[in-house]
């Protein structure tokens, strides 16, 4: 399996007043082709750090990080953007879609930002996401008119119409119900067994359980490291929950 | 950077706040309008003064007495006695650039007909005046050069007078008394309606200038010479010509002060272009202000726009786009608003303009370098007013966007 992300001893400080805050002390991690890991942590734990430094919004203090074979370490700002435009993929908590823009325009907006992209070949990919995450029928519709989910799956269609190495989300169930979230975590791995490469921060131990593999952080400090054993199916669980649950 | 792409972002963002749009550009708009209109009522009004004072005659060139010294004391000008009928015989022969020449003799007072009477001025001039001054002869006919010889009794009227003193009645034939002299009316002179100032021009009895003189002033002097150059273009070389006439017949020295006064009507009206042009600027500062304001309508909304889509900024820096990207989506909206705004301003404007000269029946004159200008100071405004909250907006830091509550 080729390795998406290689991270080698990196530190990230803050500077706030006089006092240095190390955010991140020393970390090493690899993450491989077709792995879906979630990073979890309390706050202040360092992943969400972490997260910014693996999407290119933030630059290490010290250490080396490969983004599919690219160090991140000597590019510019403009250069860094472009490899969030190519090769990485957002989703967040709160969705973060364009207000009184339709779900497809919404979904259209990573290619306006590469100018490759014609606007008919744009406007094709854009609902080929859409189709990818169930939401079709919705393609028109403002973020107004979506529930929640709908939202969120429609953030995650803008996180892969780049078709990104890796997606990475941060908390992105956090603002959901717990139904709505295992349908997203069905999603999710319905891409992951597709072959799509995720990062997925989450506090929560039972969301973890639908991922390959877990890495925990604390103060900085990567503590443990280890492939979940007994994974969770979204499909099953949803499946199973109780019906009263559906109204 | 792909711009077509910028200008399709900035199209759409400007559409999902179409009313916020348009409020901020109402401020262009009106301010764009304003100047359209003030700049069309100033340019009006010094075109129809150039109008008008050409209708009295540009070729026009008045010399009246200047100040006069006796032994020292300074005389007003009312009462010199320097100019004569033999001035006049000497422009006449030596001012070729001068095509024609009249003495010009006035008195003011109350003219009678019947048991009417008028308050007016009697001109005394000979035949070349209605030419110089461009009266025409509306009926009847001019006094003739032995009526002048004669100090005859003859006169014209202008039309006020034919109005006010005899109605519908032909005053041709009639007689006028004027400071208890009959005159006979043999000529009644076509109407010209009021000058540059706003004086009635009909408002006058033109006689012999020997008339006047020797049975309503009694003098031997004349008050003043009008003459008109032979061509527009040989207005200054009649002045010239005129003013040396004058001074070989007054036998002044080289070092002398002329002892009289040269006016063109050439120079009238560039002094009442002038007092229209300042009037004009001052119009177009006072509008222009509010277009200022506009601007920093404009300046203000797109700042707190930044402010308040600082999420979306975020997004947008995180999916890809590059500090130029922002900085370009953000200042093609605001030219977008200035531009669209302008022309939007220029269109009322211009109505507005029209309206105006309706209603107010005001001279008015759009020009295309005052529209052009409109133009091309919204597209400024919308550069420079955009230039610091777009440059704010591209300088957010995407993390701290896409955290931002």
């Amino acid at each position: 399996m080729k390795t998406i992300i290689e991270v080698r001893d990196l530190k990230k400080d803050f500077y706030v007043g006089d006092i240095t805050v190390h955010a991140l002390k020393g970390i090493n991690m690899e993450i491989k082709e077709g792995e879906f890991v979630a990073i979890m942590g309390t706050s202040g734990s360092g992943k969400s750090t972490m997260l910014n430094v693996l999407g290119c919004l933030d630059k290490p203090t010290s250490g080396s990080y490969l983004l599919d074979g690219i160090s991140m370490g000597e590019l510019s700002k403009n250069e860094l953007a472009g490899l969030r435009n190519t090769k990485l993929g957002f989703v967040f908590q709160s969705y973060n879609l364009l207000s009184r823009t339709s779900a497809l325009e919404n979904v259209e907006l990573p290619l306006f930002y590469n100018s490759k992209v014609k606007p008919r070949e744009r406007r094709e990919r854009a609902e080929a996401a859409l189709e990818a995450v169930g939401l079709t029928d919705r393609m028109h519709h403002m973020p107004n008119q979506l529930s929640g989910g709908q939202q969120q799956r429609v953030a995650i269609a803008r996180s892969l119409v780049n078709d990104p190495v890796v997606i990475l989300a941060d908390e992105a169930t956090g603002n959901l119900d717990t139904r709505t979230s295992y349908e997203i975590m069905a999603l999710l791995q319905d891409l992951n067994s597709k072959g799509k490469t995720i990062v997925f921060v989450t506090h929560e131990p039972d969301i973890a359980k639908f991922m390959t593999r877990q890495v925990v952080f604390r103060d900085g400090h990567i503590i443990r490291e280890e492939l979940v054993t007994d994974r969770n199916n979204a499909v099953e669980l949803l499946k199973a929950l109780p019906v009263e649950e559906l109204v | 950077m792909n711009y077509t792409n910028s200008i399709k972002i900035a199209v759409s963002a400007l559409r999902r706040n179409k009313f916020r749009a348009f409020l901020t550009m109402l401020g262009i708009i009106i301010g764009v309008a304003s100047v359209i209109v003030m700049l069309a009522i100033g340019q009006g009004s010094k075109k129809s003064i150039q109008d008008q004072m050409s209708g009295m005659g540009t070729n026009l060139i008045f010399a009246m007495p200047g100040a006069e010294q006796k032994g020292g004391v300074r005389m007003g000008n009312s009462d010199a006695k320097t100019m004569k009928l033999t001035d006049v015989d000497a422009i006449e022969k030596n001012c070729p650039a001068i095509s024609d020449v009249s003495p010009e003799v006035r008195s003011s007072g109350q003219a009678v007909v019947g048991n009417q009477n008028w308050p007016t001025s009697i001109y005394g001039v000979n035949n070349k005046y209605f030419n110089i001054r461009k009266y025409t002869i509306g009926s009847g006919r001019s006094f003739t050069d032995t009526e002048i010889q004669t100090y005859a009794k003859v006169c014209l009227v202008g039309q006020t007078i034919v109005e006010n003193l005899f109605g519908k009645t032909d005053p041709i034939g009639q007689t006028i008394r004027f400071k208890s002299i009959p005159l006979l009316i043999v000529g009644v002179l076509g109407e010209k309606g009021e000058n540059g100032m706003g004086q009635d021009q009909d408002d006058l009895i033109i006689a012999p200038y020997t008339t006047v003189q020797k049975r309503i002033l009694a003098i031997t002097h004349i008050q003043s010479i009008a003459a008109s150059a032979a061509s527009e273009a040989l207005n200054d070389v009649a002045i010239t010509q005129l003013t040396e006439s004058l001074r070989n017949s007054h036998k002044l020295k080289a070092a002398e002060a002329d002892d009289f006064q040269v006016r063109s009507q050439s120079e009238m009206v560039q002094m009442f272009s002038s007092i229209s042009d300042i009037m004009t600027a001052l119009l177009g500062a006072i509008s222009g202000i509010s277009l200022l304001v506009g601007g920093i309508g404009i300046m203000n909304i797109m700042y707190v726009s930044v402010t308040e889509r600082t999420r979306e900024i975020g997004l947008r820096l995180s999916v890809g786009g590059r500090g130029n990207d922002i900085l370009m989506q953000f200042l093609i909206e605001s030219i977008l608003l200035s531009v669209f705004g302008g022309v939007i301003g220029i269109t009322l404007g211009i109505v507005a303009t029209q309206i105006t000269a309706s209603i107010m029946s005001w001279p008015v004159v759009i020009s295309t370098f005052s529209v052009i200008m409109a133009f091309l100071v919204c597209s400024a405004i919308g550069i420079f007013f955009g230039w610091y909250p777009a440059r704010k907006a591209a300088g957010l830091n995407p993390i701290d966007a896409l955290r931002y509550e």
